[in-house]
């Protein structure tokens, strides 16, 4: 970097930084492909509950997305409270800061809103928040993410995790005992190992397994990205030369885990997904990669909740059920998606 | 690596007279070879412990592995030993690796995607080295700085969502190999080439060292450190650029979710290696040495089916120990 000649030298890198400048600037569009079978997925209203009753306002807080589930989550709600004339959305910044939520969800409470709907950061930090809108008379929805005390929510509606691992277990075991593998070597890829979630999963997982007298071989933990997935995918991929099949707890970090497979070439498996995504259900349908199921955990859950929250507030109960109160708790069941079904489940698939 | 030690003029070393260990020890070559030993130590476990260590492509697994890192710790390794620090480089890579993989930037080909992913890193890096030479701001402050923005933008332009690689030239990058070894280990193997030629073999070299070992000195024998500090910091952003496209091609995704932490994985890995994180003093070589302990270590527990909790005490209790046996090579030497 000698000063003679510096000039010139700087001309030209100032003329390259502007170039750059404008092509970067050009880029950071992402509006081209209008999400197909992505973001929002309602439920109409059917029978009494269809007609509008008495307009209520509904507050919602989610954590920020930093994953293609939690994004579908707050689309979803958004889009059902759209589809109804009496409810007023009232949505809070999402945040993943535990003080930051509370701040926000206080708000509401002070506002006065007719019913919650809160996934919480984290269930046990939140629930003292959720017992003080309850005393407030305001009922609250927890969504997915459980209160350590039921005096905490009205009504928890949430996903199955030990059934999600039931599911690819007793899919991956049907299969293996239907093609005849004696002793099959089985693959887990756990999101991250110390969330109660994952623990569940990976125990449905065995269970399920057990019951066709298999066990779980290698099993490592990712953390729910790419980036992770791949990462471990490789390195699992070299400590068992010959699988059978394997189980990728989630479709958003199983990308990166695909991407290590199709690296290191390899296709002797088969592997099932978890959650749904809608690039998960294409893979599937393609027929093309070594994915041919996933297990649904699926984000429609916020759809659900938004009705039911509407349905508290106005003190209805549900269409089909007897009984004049809506049920304190909904446990989701975890379809599995083959190629047989997937045209049926891709609508309610979610872009990672 | 005959200019590694700018800092410590040779005269040193024979009026203290300190011991062969210690000497061994001190110089850049003796630190490389405990590295080596550590390192040989892990194949030893590896190759006792699991039956499939030892195969070309595990060890292709490690070196691939190792690649992405790798290349970031190459940018780092010259920001430390010019005296300064670089924390944002995990999310700068992140950033450029969205930035490159949206579907604007994707309609234009996969050169563009390149040159995208470069000018976010070169251009992240010359935001940091503009303030921290000409805004006098410590380089703590402004690359934490630029990690938050650069985390907070990657996030905004990608909506949070991992954007798929859909450009069949870049996803191809890593499923290339050329005589059987993987395109990316090539692309990392090259960046470590030019990074060692250019930090021993030229003037720019010899002054990163001398600007760390003393800026002030160094600023009084003519040379244009504020110049100098913000070419160091745009070399290290161009670094995670490249870095950007490797891991876009690896994971087929961009995400703000990329690099999260490897900006301590990178320093780690560049203290073990032996360079002084008050600069100055530092090989290379050893750095990269450190990202394949590293790398070996995440492999080894896979292979063996531990969980990843023991993995990261494991790198922990090394780092320490690493560091340990430096400070005691370096009082034992006055």
């Amino acid at each position: 970097m000698s000063d003679s000649s510096g000039l010139a030298r700087r001309g030209f890198l100032v003329g390259a930084l502007g170039v750059g400048a404008a092509l970067t600037a050009a880029c950071t569009s992402n509006a081209a492909p209008a999400a197909a079978g992505g973001g929002a997925n309602v439920a109409a209203a059917a029978g009494d509950n269809a007609e509008p009753g008495t307009p209520v306002t509904i507050g919602f807080s989610a954590p920020a997305a930093d994953h293609g589930w939690i994004a579908a989550i707050a689309a979803n709600a958004q889009a059902q409270a759209g589809q109804y004339s009496d409810v007023t959305l009232e949505a809070v910044n999402p945040t993943n800061d535990i003080t930051q939520q509370i701040a926000a969800v206080e708000t509401l409470i002070n506002q006065g809103v007719d019913a919650l709907v809160i996934l919480p950061n984290d269930g046990s930090q939140l629930t003292s928040l959720g017992r003080r809108a309850m005393d407030a008379g305001i009922p609250v929805i927890n969504l997915d993410r459980i209160f350590d005390s039921p005096l905490a929510y009205r009504t928890w509606i949430g996903g199955d995790n030990y059934g999600m691992g039931v599911s690819a277990g007793t899919y991956i075991g049907t299969r293996l005992r239907d093609a005849g593998v004696a002793n099959p070597v089985i693959g887990e890829i756990a999101g991250i190992d110390n969330l109660p979630l994952t623990q569940a999963r990976s125990q449905g997982f065995s269970d399920a397994l057990a019951s066709f007298g298999f066990a779980v071989g290698p099993r490592q933990a990712a953390d729910f990205t790419a980036q992770g997935g791949q990462r471990v995918a490789a390195n699992l991929l070299q400590a068992a030369p010959q699988l059978d099949a394997v189980w990728n707890h989630d479709d958003d970090q199983g990308i990166g885990v695909l991407a290590a497979i199709t690296q290191a070439g390899r296709s002797e498996f088969f592997m099932v997904g978890g959650a749904g995504s809608a690039n998960a259900m294409r893979e599937i349908q393609a027929d093309t990669s070594v994915l041919k199921a996933t297990v649904t955990y699926s984000p429609t859950m916020a759809s659900s909740a938004m009705a039911l929250a509407r349905l508290v507030a106005q003190n209805r109960g549900m269409g089909d059920l007897v009984e004049k109160e809506v049920p304190t708790s909904i446990t989701l069941a975890s379809a599995t998606i083959t190629k047989e079904n997937v045209d049926t489940y891709l609508p309610l698939g979610f872009e990672s | 690596m005959p200019d590694q030690k700018m800092a410590a003029p040779p005269v040193e070393r024979v009026a203290g007279g300190p011991s062969a260990v210690a000497r061994v020890l001190d110089s850049g070559a003796g630190r490389n070879l405990g590295l080596v030993a550590v390192l040989v130590l892990l194949c030893v476990v590896g190759v006792s412990t699991a039956d499939t260590f030892a195969t070309t492509s595990n060890l292709l697994t490690i070196l691939t592995s190792a690649s992405i890192i790798g290349v970031i710790t190459v940018g780092v390794t010259f920001v430390i030993i010019g005296g300064g620090i670089d924390l944002s480089v995990g999310k700068v890579m992140a950033l450029a690796s969205v930035w490159a993989t949206t579907v604007a930037t994707q309609s234009f080909g996969p050169w563009v995607m390149v040159f995208c992913a470069l000018a976010v890193g070169a251009g992240a890096g010359l935001v940091n080295g503009l303030l921290i030479a000409y805004g006098r701001i410590v380089p703590f402050i402004v690359t934490l700085a630029m990690l938050i923005t650069a985390q907070g933008l990657a996030e905004r332009i990608s909506a949070r969502r991992s954007q798929i690689v859909v450009d069949p030239v870049i996803a191809g990058i890593a499923t290339t190999r050329v005589l059987g070894i993987p395109l990316l280990v090539y692309i990392f193997a090259a960046v470590v080439a030019v990074g060692w030629v250019l930090l021993n073999r030229t003037t720019f070299g010899r002054r990163t060292f001398a600007i760390g070992g003393n800026p002030e000195a160094a600023r009084l024998a003519g040379l244009d450190v504020k110049r100098h500090t913000i070419a160091l910091y745009v070399l290290s952003g161009l670094c995670c650029g490249i870095a950007a496209i490797m891991i876009a091609s690896l994971t087929t995704t961009g995400s703000s979710t990329h690099g999260t932490l490897y900006e301590l994985d990178a320093i780690a890995a560049v203290i073990i290696g032996g360079t002084l994180l008050t600069g100055g003093r530092g090989t290379l070589i050893g750095s990269i040495l450190g990202v394949l302990v590293f790398t070996t270590i995440t492999n080894l527990f896979v292979l063996n089916n531990l969980a990843t909790e023991v993995q990261n005490i494991a790198k922990g209790v090394i780092i320490v120990v690493a560091v340990l046996i430096q400070t005691r090579a370096q009082r034992s030497s006055p």
